[in-house]
């Protein structure tokens, strides 16, 4: 049995910013190490994980890709020993300032976004929300110490601890997207106590936050015969409401729109059905802002479903999840794949 | 599998009462990005008889192949898109009231009273507005955002539709004199025009036919569709718009219409996707000029077409776009002529049947 | 070195029309590679070296394509008007002169706007002498680039498209002063950069590599006011790039480029580009994912026709080439 919560803070104390991804891998690679028969790294650093199937072979492939990589800040340059920053993935500048942060220099350096006074900047700037090129990092030391230790370049990442809210509810940064490597986690370990024909790839993809790297590229290897996409989608919350978010702790978003597969979208509802795993529709009119974007055309193109697991806050240090959510997002992965036929990919066709 | 039909290789394919019968069948369908079935159908069934090989990839793009005679040939890739822009329900209101989302490039003031068709079984409903009475003047002088808009389904509709359906413009197919009106001539006129080439595919070349998903929502199928079939070289069959309207001030010149109506098909030079193969711009525009076929350039600029995505595909494929030129793209009726669509079929024909290896020997001469 | 950059600056190439520039490079590179070859988006792709044991297929990337105007319309008058090709600023083209690439030349005008506004592109025509349609001498679809010639200042050198013939040039050079290699290297040439990284991405996926190598040059922050701020400068060494906003560079890799440069004694500045991409991006993202890295080389005034770059940081960034290219390259 997986402690899911123990799982989850060990990887939310872990750094990864995209493109950096190799302290989160490290802790991944640790997790999914007893629950696979193989685990390589790609040429960009996505981690590969291979459980294979007992079907005949050759077997069909699915893959799961859970993206690892975390948004933060990169230092873009120092001043009189504050950093100055820019963004990796999507960060709304208005919950900078006052943020506690971890700067990766030459040594692990403790720091915080500050503000600088509206007399300090240029006129425009001072007014309303300060811009990112405005705000800085203070890292509390002499600025000779500093150029010493930090260097242009350097990843900064939040530093706020996972605190456990009431009702199994977890609040943290990065919980998007480490939230669905652990529920595949969780498939993995279901998947060992129950035989399935296809050999699953779990890949804890790289740099979904900023280039969808990972995503490109590890299908093109692995040519997986469908795929699986996890992912935090938005919670019903404060300032977000309308139809583009689920309610928080009652089930699992199924993807459907122009990047989800209808076939494997029937199925993962047949599925949540037959389960009792609660499940709304999350609806992709156009593009699902995931990893399966880039799946699916990878190569000659891969069928691909998007699970959602909903997320408060997403993209602040305080998203806020339901465990409840992710239980149910692995649960339903491994209640897929175990039934997973050696020919079950007649089935997904387009003409239904 | 069933005997090829050997009707009329190498015929020069023509635009008549059944190539008019098929367009309005295809532009009558709705196939939204993402849900293209009944367009698909309609090709599938249209192309069983004459393509050597066909079949539907992990997007829904529908891939025919047409098999030449002899050595050498060349493996041509036409491409034509069978989605269209459109909508999807995304929340039930009360009283069959239903909010929706755009997908692909919709102007939002093109929405306002007008009639679609939800779902499968084509519901009717309309997209309302507020009466006029109950406006202000500073209201009318702002967009009518589409999250206040709803589609109407009536009282009754029950779950008949729900979150998740897709919609269509219900404007049906009409010919106006020398003129077509219909929505999604963009591009139901590709894949009208790629059924008859199919259907009268030169002899010297392999013809790989790819009827593609989700190009109007960023070229999706046409780079897988071009990764599988790995053609020699690409052409692109598309729509493209003619805004070949009276500039406002009547002494200015328009000088952006990016086409006109009556002058025939629009070979590419240049758009926002693509800078073609400058050998293939000049087999099309040497081939009208020799077979007295009217052609136009069009204007170098925006926008984009499945050439976009093939030329990038594996280590390079020479690409161009040839466009049927239509007014009003993108809004519930658009307007072509006749004998532009005409004219584009003959160009893309004569064009094929001279198709050689020499065509691309050597490199991309600008 | 200036003689060649020179060549190549004042060659037209915009993109998707590069075959004059790519002549230049052929003939500069001429007997130093061991085979030659273009491919079918008109990339220039030579070869170097045979692959040891210690040595990797490595694709170095520079592109030579330029941005430039296409002519969309020709008036009554005989004015015409003209889209981009790549990204141009109304602000830098008024009063500007440009080449056809028959070598007919024109200059660029306006029409009456009022006072103070920003031009748009629909604003702007390019006069070339004729005094009606019929005597036009260019037509649709035709291109041309920006005409102005190097200007060599001693330290720093100006041209109207340093970007990136500076870094062809670096590439040429490096090719050439490469003897003892353990890789087998794959010199791309690449065009249509400008307008989206076409090139980089059809040869990249044709060359296979296992590691590569963008050349591009990157913005300076060297310049009075400048927002936003950049730490990069003029002079300060070839710019070993972290990230830009289309790519991340293969951590491993900067972390060998930068040590390698430390040995080699070559100076060096790190790079994080908030705008901007280059082939690196291309080069990463092909087949199942390549470890990539870019050598960028400082320029002022990047997409005007007096783009502005430092000669030692030319020099520098082609030891540096040679020197990342002579090793085993170590990724952990």
């Amino acid at each position: 049995m997986i402690d899911l919560l123990a799982h989850l803070k060990t990887m939310l104390s872990a750094a990864g910013l995209s493109g950096f991804e190799s302290p989160i891998r490290e802790i991944v690679h640790e997790a999914w190490e007893p629950l696979t028969d193989a685990l390589m790294v790609s040429k960009i650093g996505s981690l590969h994980g291979l459980k294979t199937g007992q079907g005949p072979e050759p077997r069909r492939r699915v893959l799961i890709s859970a993206h690892m990589d975390a948004i933060g800040l990169m230092v873009t340059g120092i001043q009189g020993g504050l950093l100055r920053v820019t963004q990796v993935g999507g960060i709304d500048h208005r919950i900078l300032p006052g943020q506690l942060v971890t700067v990766h220099g030459r040594e692990t350096l403790p720091g915080m976004v500050v503000q600088p006074p509206a007399h300090l900047l240029p006129q425009e700037a001072g007014d309303g929300p300060v811009a990112l090129p405005y705000l800085l990092v203070d890292v509390g030391l002499h600025p000779e110490s500093v150029e010493e230790k930090v260097r242009v370049g350097d990843t900064i990442s939040f530093s706020q601890e996972p605190l456990e809210l009431t009702g199994e509810a977890l609040a943290g940064h990065t919980l998007d997207n480490r939230v669905s490597v652990a529920a595949t986690t969780l498939c993995l370990d279901e998947l060992n106590n129950r035989a399935h024909d296809w050999d699953v790839w779990a890949v804890a993809s790289a740099q979904e936050e900023a280039t969808l790297g990972g995503a490109f590229t590890s299908p093109f290897d692995i040519r997986p015969d469908i795929a699986i996409v996890i992912d935090v989608c938005f919670a019903k919350g404060p300032g977000s409401s309308d139809w583009r978010s689920l309610p928080f702790g009652e089930g699992v978003g199924l993807g459907y729109g122009p990047n989800i597969h209808p076939a494997l979208y029937r199925l993962f509802e047949e599925k949540a059905k037959a389960f009792e795993i609660p499940y709304h529709r999350d609806l992709m009119p156009k593009m699902s802002g995931t990893d399966a974007m880039a799946i699916q055309v990878v190569a000659e193109g891969i069928p691909c479903m998007v699970v959602g697991i909903p997320l408060r806050y997403m993209h602040t240090p305080v998203e806020t999840v339901s465990l409840k959510d992710i239980r149910r997002a692995g649960r339903l992965m491994a209640a897929v794949i175990a039934d997973l036929t050696p020919d079950a990919l007649d089935q997904i066709q387009w003409e239904e | 599998m069933t005997k090829k039909l050997e009707i009329s290789a190498g015929q020069v394919p023509e635009v008549g009462a059944s190539q008019i019968a098929l367009l309005e069948k295809l532009c009558n369908a709705v196939a939204v990005s993402g849900d293209e079935h009944e367009v698909r159908q309609i090709v599938l069934e249209e192309i069983k008889l004459i393509a050597d090989e066909v079949r539907v990839d992990a997007l829904g793009n529908v891939l025919a192949t047409r098999f030449g005679r002899g050595e050498n040939r060349v493996r041509v890739m036409l491409a034509a898109h069978m989605d269209e822009i459109g909508f999807m329900i995304v929340k039930k209101h009360d009283e069959g009231l239903f909010e929706f989302e755009r997908v692909g490039g919709v102007d939002e003031r093109q929405l306002p009273g007008k009639s679609v068709m939800v779902g499968r079984e084509h519901r009717p409903g309309v997209i309302g507005a507020k009466p006029i009475h109950m406006t202000t003047a500073d209201e009318r002088k702002k967009k009518i955002e589409v999250s206040s808009l709803r589609i109407d389904l009536g009282p009754e509709i029950g779950d008949q539709v729900k979150p998740g359906d897709r919609a269509g413009f219900a404007t049906r197919f009409e010919v106006l004199g020398p003129s077509l009106r219909a929505k999604a001539l963009d591009d139901r006129l590709g894949v009208a025009t790629l059924i008859e080439l199919l259907k009268h595919a030169p002899d010297q070349i392999d013809l790989l036919a790819a009827f593609t998903v989700q190009e109007e929502v960023g070229l999706r199928g046409a780079r897988v569709a071009a990764y599988a079939l790995d053609p020699d070289m690409a052409v692109a069959v598309d729509a493209t718009p003619a805004y070949d309207l009276p500039h406002w001030d009547e002494d200015d010149e328009n000088d952006r219409f990016n086409t006109r109506l009556d002058a025939g098909p629009a070979v590419y030079v240049m758009d926002s996707a693509t800078i073609p193969d400058r050998r293939l711009v000049n087999w099309l525009v040497e081939t009208a000029a020799q077979e007295g076929i009217p052609c136009q350039l069009r204007q170098p600029g925006g926008g984009g077409t499945d050439a976009g995505a093939i030329h990038k595909t594996r280590a390079g494929i020479p690409s161009v776009s040839v466009s049927v030129p239509i007014r009003y793209a993108h809004t519930a009726a658009s307007i072509a002529r006749l004998d532009d669509w005409a004219n584009s079929l003959r160009l893309l024909h004569s064009a094929l049947s001279r198709v050689t290896p020499g065509l691309l020997a050597g490199e991309r001469r600008d | 070195m200036k003689s060649l950059i020179q060549k190549l600056v004042e060659t037209p190439g915009p993109s998707g029309f590069e075959y004059a520039i790519r002549d230049v490079i052929r003939e500069a590179i001429d007997g130093h590679a061991d085979e030659v070859r273009v491919d079918a988006l008109g990339s220039l792709i030579a070869r170097k070296g045979t692959q040891t044991e210690d040595g990797m297929r490595v694709m170095v990337s520079a592109h030579i394509d330029e941005i430039g105007l296409m002519v969309t319309h020709i008036d009554e008058n005989g004015f015409v008007r003209f889209t981009n090709i790549g990204g141009i600023s109304p602000l830098t083209c008024y009063g500007g002169r440009v080449v056809f690439m028959d070598g007919t030349r024109g200059v660029i005008g306006i029409d009456g706007i009022e006072r103070g506004k920003m031009p748009m592109l629909s604003d702007l025509f390019i006069d070339v002498g004729a005094t009606s349609k019929a005597d036009c001498p260019v037509k649709v679809g035709d291109v041309c680039g920006f005409e102005r010639p190097f200007l060599d200042l001693g330290k720093r050198m100006v041209a109207k498209s340093m970007d990136d013939r500076v870094a062809a040039a670096v590439a040429v050079e490096a090719l050439k002063r490469l003897e003892a290699t353990p890789h087998e290297v794959h010199f791309v040439f690449s065009t249509q950069e400008e307008v989206g990284i076409r090139g980089a991405t059809t040869a990249a996926f044709g060359v296979d590599p296992d590691v590569g190598f963008a050349v591009d040059v990157t913005r300076s922050g060297d310049t009075p006011r400048v927002n936003p701020k950049m730490a990069t400068a003029l002079g300060d060494g070839p710019a070993i790039k972290v990230r830009d906003s289309s790519f991340i560079a293969d951590p491993r890799l900067v972390d060998w480029m930068v040590t390698t440069a430390e040995k080699a004694d070559i100076p060096y500045q790190l790079e994080v580009l908030e705008a901007g991409g280059t082939d690196g991006r291309a080069i990463q993202m092909t087949r199942g994912g390549v470890p990539a890295g870019c050598v960028s080389i400082a320029c002022r005034y990047i997409h005007s026709p007096s783009e502005m770059v430092d000669s030692d940081d030319v020099e520098n960034a082609i030891k540096l080439l040679v020197v990342l290219l002579s090793a085993p390259i170590v990724l952990d």
